[in-house]
């Protein structure tokens, strides 16, 4: 089953296409890779595809209640509220904020009370408050932070930053989630370790993930699907193994360097 | 139509006092990225020491000119060290609270040396009138407007001619490239004050001589309205500062000679909230999106 | 540790007001604060007031708002005009009150919907120019007596303000700590990653704004019904880079900071009273050493917990 498409989508930035053309069609729990040279407009492609930039031509659908839906140039907390969620590749959290209620904004669109409620301490601030708190407790445990709950996000080593990136993510209760560049800095270890999490969260939380990244290892190792960008454009899409050995794949990553 | 064209000349030359102010927040804001919230208060100063200037030694416009500039030009690159420069990386509220705090100070101690009542402005100018048909046009709005164009077209040759201007562009487009280039940033931004407070302090002279009276917080008013203008032409562009000031002027006489004086302020104000909305960069400015 | 209503924490706050409060009460029978003191503290109450509604905006919200006044006016003269109409009476400030709240609610959407687009100094200078406008308006409305102003009685005491004190606090401290007030936090840290998680950055935006400007009413109520004289230009743009000041000087975002900031700031204010001449020097050369050796104000963003002070004291019994 389909859950996410694209069809010619294209984004120019002052006559530079940064994204032309490109129709993508996501099934499912699948694990997909998106890679490229750096400047092929992976970003660009996240970024309209979670709301940060509106699409110049072609549509965006996503799979909402049983029926796809357009949600091209739709605000990004529209499109979040509908089930896409995403990380950044230069870390967005919320530096003074601690883990714990970076978490809990992620949570924020299924907190059920509003501003009223919480000026007036209504038994319903008290009630929705712990149930947050339980669940973002639990989803630290998840990727493994939960011992770092009261510090604050900026105070984080590098890697568990990434994670709680990630945590925050699964707080908005996605089925489609973005990796952008989730192993970026990170050492073998570490890779391999969230190599383990993304399995895991994907099997657990019942997602359709897809990822940018540069380590290729990692990209061959767990995505089933791969498609790759060059200058904007779609030049391949297959399984691992056919990336690997595909002629154009090859030539747009020799021929950056 | 007459009315019209009259409003009009006025306005050109009251908003083109408010684009020499103008130009010296644009230039510190496109440079610093500072609301320079005391520049209003140089000019205010730049009154001031005219004032004591001609008024002691009798001599006439220019040299009450020169000596008022080269006096601002010094206080501008006074308070930028000792105020702006050990703020260089922090938040821009925080600058510009200081900016603040010396505000108050130069008009609290304006105040304490030279009295807070107004005081005459001597006429450095002739008074006389020229008549157009129906419209009349003052000496003193001539000079103005001639000198203003002057000051400015000085400055554009300082701006894209000279080695210091190119350093200058070159700073507010990319303060750490500039750095690397081997760029001397700090002596830059000193320069920079001093061109706009040099401007400020001939903008003082001028309206000295145009309202014949100054006070210790006239700097308050066209201070904002001259930021403002700033804002309005495209914060940091220089000539959107000149053509911000001149409309912001000519609006003014207009929303005066038509409606009511009383208004003029909120005109601008409501204008200057409409381009904020619909153009945020200004006139000539370009919108910059925040990279993701 | 699951929250509820009746914490140790929530008693001792409850106390801590109870203790103030006839403190206060004891200090004015007993003639240790004298008629001009007391006038101070009003001045330093509603100064608070100001300050932390602010605070919500900019420190917590990350909004640059320099129209502070302009709410605070709204309300000042809701109050002005009903008393001038009703008679002085309490019941007719508190009519303005609600009146007030009602208008400044109204303005602060009207400002708020096409201006919080706007970012940084953008934001900050559009928001001045409705500050101004709002004042411009009220200067040249019959209603209001122009710029002359309007004389008041004298309608409340201290106790109206400290109460006022206390319910603006728990306001911004009960919105600060839920799920709106993270919300508006995190537009502060990213508005790019808040909208990324299904924030409604506007929607926040707004409405930590139009609380700051429900509470400024409420200030400028307060103001109006305690000082006799309300004139436009009580409410320039000055007024607003006053309470900017307070925000600032006592740390953006930390509550405790604007009250030990506006305490201080009264203080600093009344004593130099003798020296009125070389006050605004010397308020001008400290603004600037403060910001040059403490940008980021007294306190920083520290804010004062019965929490933190139980689990130190906790810890210290433990240890010994």
């Amino acid at each position: 089953m389909t859950v996410l498409e694209t069809k010619n989508l294209t984004r120019n930035f002052g006559g530079l296409a940064a994204v032309s053309n490109v129709s993508l069609k996501i099934n499912k729990g699948e694990l997909v890779g998106l890679i490229g040279p750096n400047g092929a407009g992976k970003t660009t492609l996240f970024n309209l595809l979670t709301g940060v930039y509106e699409p110049s031509e072609g549509s965006i659908e996503l799979l909402v209640n049983d029926s796809m839906k357009s949600i091209g140039g739709l605000k990004p907390y529209t499109i979040t509220n509908l089930g896409i969620a995403r990380t950044f590749q230069n870390i967005r959290l919320f530096k003074e904020l601690t883990v714990l209620d970076n978490i809990k904004v992620g949570m924020n669109k299924n907190i059920k009370y509003g501003a009223i409620s919480a000026i007036l301490r209504l038994p319903k601030y008290y009630v929705e408050e712990n149930r947050v708190h339980d669940e973002a407790l639990k989803l630290l445990e998840v990727v493994n932070l939960l011992d770092k709950k009261d510090e604050l996000a900026k105070n984080l080593p590098y890697g568990e930053q990434r994670k709680l990136e990630i945590a925050r993510a699964l707080a908005t209760n996605p089925r489609v989630l973005f990796l952008d560049e989730p192993a970026a800095g990170m050492n073998p270890n570490e890779t391999q370790e969230l190599t383990n999490l993304i399995r895991q969260i994907k099997n657990e939380f019942d997602l359709t993930v897809i990822l940018i990244e540069h380590d290729m290892s990692l990209v061959m190792n767990v995505c089933e699907r791969i498609y790759v960008l060059d200058y904007g454009k779609l030049i391949a899409q297959g399984n691992p193994e056919s990336i690997k050995n595909n002629k154009k794949v090859i030539e747009a990553y020799l021929g950056e360097d | 139509m007459n009315q019209f064209l009259q409003q009009l000349i006025n306005g050109i030359s009251l908003g083109s006092i408010y684009a020499l102010i103008a130009l010296g927040y644009t230039m510190v804001y496109g440079i610093i990225k500072l609301i320079n919230f005391a520049h209003g208060d140089i000019y205010m100063l730049g009154a001031y020491v005219g004032f004591i200037f001609a008024t002691k030694t009798g001599m006439g416009l220019v040299p009450t000119l020169i000596v008022s500039m080269v006096f601002c030009a010094i206080l501008g690159v006074v308070i930028e060290m000792i105020a702006y420069k050990p703020l260089r990386n922090a938040t821009r509220i925080t600058a510009l609270i200081t900016a603040i705090g010396v505000s108050y100070f130069l008009e609290a101690s304006t105040q304490k040396i030279m009295g807070t009542s107004p005081r005459a402005f001597p006429a450095l100018l002739p008074k006389g009138l020229i008549k157009l048909g129906k419209v009349t046009i003052t000496y003193q709005q001539v000079f103005i407007l001639t000198i203003t164009i002057l000051l400015m077209i000085a400055l554009q040759f300082i701006v894209t001619k000279t080695k210091i201007g190119r350093a200058m562009r070159a700073v507010s487009t990319d303060t750490d490239a500039a750095r690397l280039m081997g760029i001397d940033v700090n002596k830059t931004i000193s320069f920079t004050f001093a061109l706009g407070s040099a401007l400020a302090g001939a903008a003082g002279v001028l309206v000295g001589i145009y309202y014949s009276s100054i006070t210790p917080l006239m700097g308050l008013v066209p201070g904002v309205k001259a930021f403002i203008a700033a804002v309005f032409g495209g914060i940091g562009i220089i000539p959107g500062a000149m053509i911000g000031g001149i409309l912001i002027g000519i609006i003014e006489a207009l929303v005066s000679g038509y409606g009511s004086s009383l208004y003029k302020d909120a005109v601008v104000y409501v204008i200057l909230i409409i381009i904020l909305v619909v153009k945020p960069a200004g006139l000539l400015g370009k919108n910059i999106r925040e990279k993701v | 540790m699951a929250k509820n209503r009746f914490t140790k924490t929530n008693f001792l706050w409850l106390l801590l007001i109870i203790v103030s409060y006839f403190l206060i009460n004891l200090l004015i029978n007993i003639g240790i604060i004298n008629k001009v003191y007391q006038t101070v503290m009003l001045t330093i109450g509603i100064n608070i007031i100001l300050a932390i509604s602010l605070n919500l905006i900019i420190g917590i919200t990350g909004q640059f708002s320099l129209g502070h006044a302009g709410f605070m006016s709204i309300g000042a003269y809701s109050t002005g005009v009903i008393v001038k109409q009703m008679g002085g009476n309490l019941s007719s400030v508190f009519i303005g009150m609600a009146v007030g709240i009602l208008l400044s609610s109204i303005v602060a959407l009207i400002v708020a919907i096409p201006t919080l687009r706007l970012k940084g100094d953008y934001l900050a200078i559009a928001t001045l120019g409705f500050g101004e406008i709002i004042r411009i308006v009220i200067q040249n409305m019959k209603i209001t007596n122009g710029a002359a102003g309007l004389v008041l009685p004298k309608l409340l005491d201290w106790k109206l303000v400290f109460l006022f004190l206390v319910i603006s606090t728990f306001i911004v401290v009960a919105f600060t700590n839920s799920a709106p007030g993270r919300a508006c936090i995190s537009v502060r840290e990213d508005e790019i990653a808040s909208e990324t998680m299904g924030i409604n950055t506007t929607k926040y935006k707004i409405m930590a704004f139009v609380i700051g400007a429900i509470l400024a009413s409420i200030a400028g109520t307060l103001y109006a019904s305690s000082f006799y004289v309300i004139k436009p230009d009580n409410f320039s743009f000055n007024k607003s880079i006053d309470i900017l000041v307070i925000v600032v000087f006592g740390g953006m975002g930390s509550y405790t900071g604007s009250f030990v900031s506006a305490l201080l700031i009264g203080i600093l204010n009344t004593s130099l009273q003798s020296f009125a001449d070389i006050r605004t020097i010397i308020y001008g050369a400290l603004l600037v050493m403060i910001m040059i050796f403490r940008p980021q104000g007294i306190l920083g963003n520290y804010e004062f917990k019965f929490s933190n002070l139980l689990k130190r004291f906790n810890k210290k019994e433990a240890r010994s």
